[in-house]
This record gives structure tokens, C-alpha cells and sequence, in this order.
């Protein structure tokens, strides 16, 4: 297991620019209602291969519940693959890019990335975080490909 | 009779870092208590002190929710494939 120190210094989500397009488009969807959705891929190296927008079972500005059949089909589907649910997007409606405490209350797994968006302006913004044992670590997102 | 039990990446350490383990039970209740005694280190991510299903845990058989079914009464059968998944959620608020 990575030390908090380590985190911060290695982590970061790496992600192709249609994947930042496709979360900031479903986030805009969902709108007003928060959006949300599920990051496969490669969880050694941090490397979204797959976006996966998800029905927010929440259907709530201020909340948002991954459907969890979904996160079920997605999670077979990505182990069949050789990947893995690396982590979680949501968006942030009129709130900057920050996990709430809520999002850290309930963050489940300390391996994954936690994805947010932020609609709080006219241009999306999208920042992606480690959580780990309650301490909230930012880590760089990375553009690859074109 | 061994069911199949696939698990979230958070409890593989645990279990040696396998994906999926093979677990005696008859119903839901009977597999995750197995399988914490096998692998105590999943103690208490699964089942609350009062022996309920933690709430941000999810569970399934094949593709039903056991919350929607007979919960930890549950009966599972030779072939079934159980799977655990943290509940997924958050927000602003």
C-alpha cells in the first residue's frame, strides 16, 4: 500500500481528451440534477480507457448514487476486458471542483480516482482527486493521445 | 456446497489479491460470514456489528440485489455467482 506522501507525489489520472468531453457531456445532460458515471480502466498506472456515464439513482441536485445494476455490468464487463472500475465522475452544479465531504464520507475504495466537474461556470471544469483515509490528495490529469 | 464470490479491489488484499473465492454457504448470510472467518481481514467491511448488511455495501446473486430479495436470508445455489460492490455515492451536499 502507497503512503499518503507517496500518493501525492505519483498519482495521477491519465485520460484521452474525449474522455474529459464525454463526462462534461453527460454532467451538462444531467443538469440541474447532478451527473455521474464510472472510470475503467488500468489501475496500476491511472489510465482511463473507458467512460461510462451512469443514471444517477439520486436524481438530486446536491447527491448523486451511481445505479448500482449498472456499476454491476460495467464491473463484469470490465473484469472480462482485463480492466477494472478505476473510478468515479460527478459533477459539482454550482459548487467548485473540491470533494464535499459527503464525497469523502462515502468514497469507497482509497485505490480509486474521484473525478469531479464543475458546472459552476460557463466552461466545465474537472479536477480528479486520491481519498485516502479521509485526507483529500489532487493529483494531475494528464492528456494522452489526441 | 462452494459458491462463486467475486470482490471489489478494496477487499482483494484480504483475500491474497484474488479476484473471486470460493465460499461455502446456503444463503447470503451463511457466504459472507464463511467467508469473513476464512479471511478475517474483511471483518466489519461487510456486516455491521449487528450482523445487517453494511449500508454502503452491495450484494448481489447473479444479477439481483439481495436487498430486494430474502436479503441475508437469501438462498444461493451450486452455479450462482455472488458479487460484492461498494455502494457508489456522494455529492455537494
Amino acid at each position: 500500500m502507497e503512503t499518503e506522501g507517496e500518493l501525492l507525489a505519483t498519482s495521477e489520472l491519465r485520460l484521452e481528451r474525449a474522455h474529459l468531453v464525454a463526462m462534461a457531456a453527460h454532467c451538462l445532460s444531467c443538469y440541474p440534477e447532478e451527473g455521474c458515471g464510472l472510470l475503467v480502466g488500468e489501475l496500476s498506472s491511472g489510465t482511463v480507457v473507458e467512460v461510462h456515464p451512469t443514471t444517477n439513482v439520486a436524481a438530486s441536485s446536491q447527491l448523486y448514487t451511481v445505479d448500482p445494476l449498472a456499476h454491476l455490468r460495467i464491473d463484469r464487463a470490465a473484469e472480462d476486458s482485463g480492466l477494472s472500475v478505476i473510478g468515479v465522475f460527478h459533477s459539482h452544479t454550482h459548487t467548485d471542483p473540491w470533494p464535499s465531504p459527503t464525497d469523502v464520507g462515502q468514497a469507497p475504495d482509497p485505490a480509486w480516482h474521484y473525478v469531479l466537474v464543475s458546472l459552476r461556470h460557463e466552461v466545465p471544469s474537472t479536477r480528479s482527486y486520491r481519498i485516502v483515509d479521509g485526507n483529500i490528495l489532487e493529483e494531475s490529469v494528464v492528456v494522452i493521445g489526441n | 456446497m462452494p459458491v462463486e464470490v467475486r470482490l471489489p479491489t478494496l477487499l482483494r488484499p484480504a483475500v491474497g489479491g484474488q479476484p473471486v473465492v470460493s465460499v461455502e454457504g446456503a444463503t447470503i448470510g451463511d457466504v459472507l460470514s464463511n467467508l469473513q472467518t476464512a479471511f478475517p481481514g474483511i471483518e466489519g467491511q461487510l456486516l455491521t456489528e449487528d450482523g445487517s448488511l453494511h449500508r454502503f455495501v452491495n450484494v448481489y446473486v447473479n444479477d439481483d440485489d439481495v436487498r430486494y430479495l430474502d436479503k441475508l436470508d437469501t438462498k444461493v445455489s451450486e452455479g450462482d455467482v455472488i458479487s460484492i460492490l461498494p455502494a457508489v455515492a456522494g455529492g455537494t451536499a
